[in-house]
């Protein structure tokens, strides 16, 4: 059994290496790239682009007692001069009635990123964060948020 | 309307980015909600809201149903010269809010 194994070149070991890395090679980018949820404005603003999952920080906490105000906070890291700056921020909801909640602009250049305020929540969601710098380039942040009591859409 | 807290340091290093905070006092009424009678309650937040420093805008939101009753928010602002940041806002019924703090440069 030995000898006929031998010879050949795919070993199970060899398989088993391959079979691995090809595993992790398509893990790796999804870890990186977290899946874009389908909201129409958050596209029409992408425009085909892809934006990277870098530098913008979008921290929400993972479970929110109250949807009425969840703390948000947006984060990105520089130095931004010389080099582009950023422009603004945009802040989409994946099931908020009003998916673009909410739209940050610098008018100049600032050294330090760092935004706080608080949301509204219509249910457990994906909270999706797109800087765009002064050259164009994209960066993006998501979130996921369990919100246990959602913004009440009815007045109950 | 014109109710706000704001909170600035009370000095600043010329070309450090320094700390704003401000919470308004507003609805921010969704307009999906009914009052107890069941009428409905026509959407009203804050639209948009701007910070000038010396005149000059700094900061600005484009708001919606999806920023909180009494919104707050904190953002940085690089000083430069000793002078004055106002924040203007204007909510959907046209309602504007005016608020202004000293910025002290050393």
């Amino acid at each position: 059994m030995s000898a006929h194994a031998a010879p050949s070149t795919l070993t199970r070991r060899r398989l088993l290496q391959g079979t691995a890395a090809l595993a992790l090679a398509h893990a790796l980018p999804s870890v990186a790239a977290p899946e874009m949820p389908d909201i129409p404005l958050l596209a029409e603003l992408l425009a085909g682009r892809t934006p990277r999952w870098e530098r913008l920080r979008l921290d929400l906490p993972a479970l929110a007692d109250n949807g009425q105000t969840v703390p948000l906070k947006l984060t990105m890291s520089g130095p931004f001069s010389p080099g582009p700056t950023v422009q603004a921020i945009h802040l989409f909801s994946e099931k908020n009635p009003v998916p673009d909640m909410a739209v940050f602009e610098f008018p100049v250049p600032i050294e330090k990123i760092e935004i706080d305020s608080r949301v509204r929540l219509a249910g457990s969601q994906k909270v999706v964060a797109v800087a765009v710098m002064s050259d164009g380039a994209l960066y993006a942040a998501a979130a996921d948020v369990v919100v246990t009591i959602a913004a009440c859409l009815d007045g109950s | 309307m014109a109710d706000s807290r704001i909170s600035v340091p009370p000095e600043t290093r010329r070309g450090e980015p320094f700390e704003v905070r401000i919470l308004i006092r507003h609805p921010m009424e969704t307009g999906y909600r009914t009052d107890e009678s069941g009428q409905h309650v026509a959407r009203n937040v804050i639209r948009r809201f701007t910070c000038r420093y010396n005149g000059a805008p700094v900061f600005a939101a484009r708001m919606s149903s999806g920023i909180a009753a009494n919104p707050y928010l904190r953002f940085f602002v690089t000083a430069h010269d000793s002078g004055t940041l106002d924040f203007e806002w204007v909510d959907d019924g046209g309602a504007r809010g005016q608020a202004r703090a000293e910025v002290k440069v050393a």
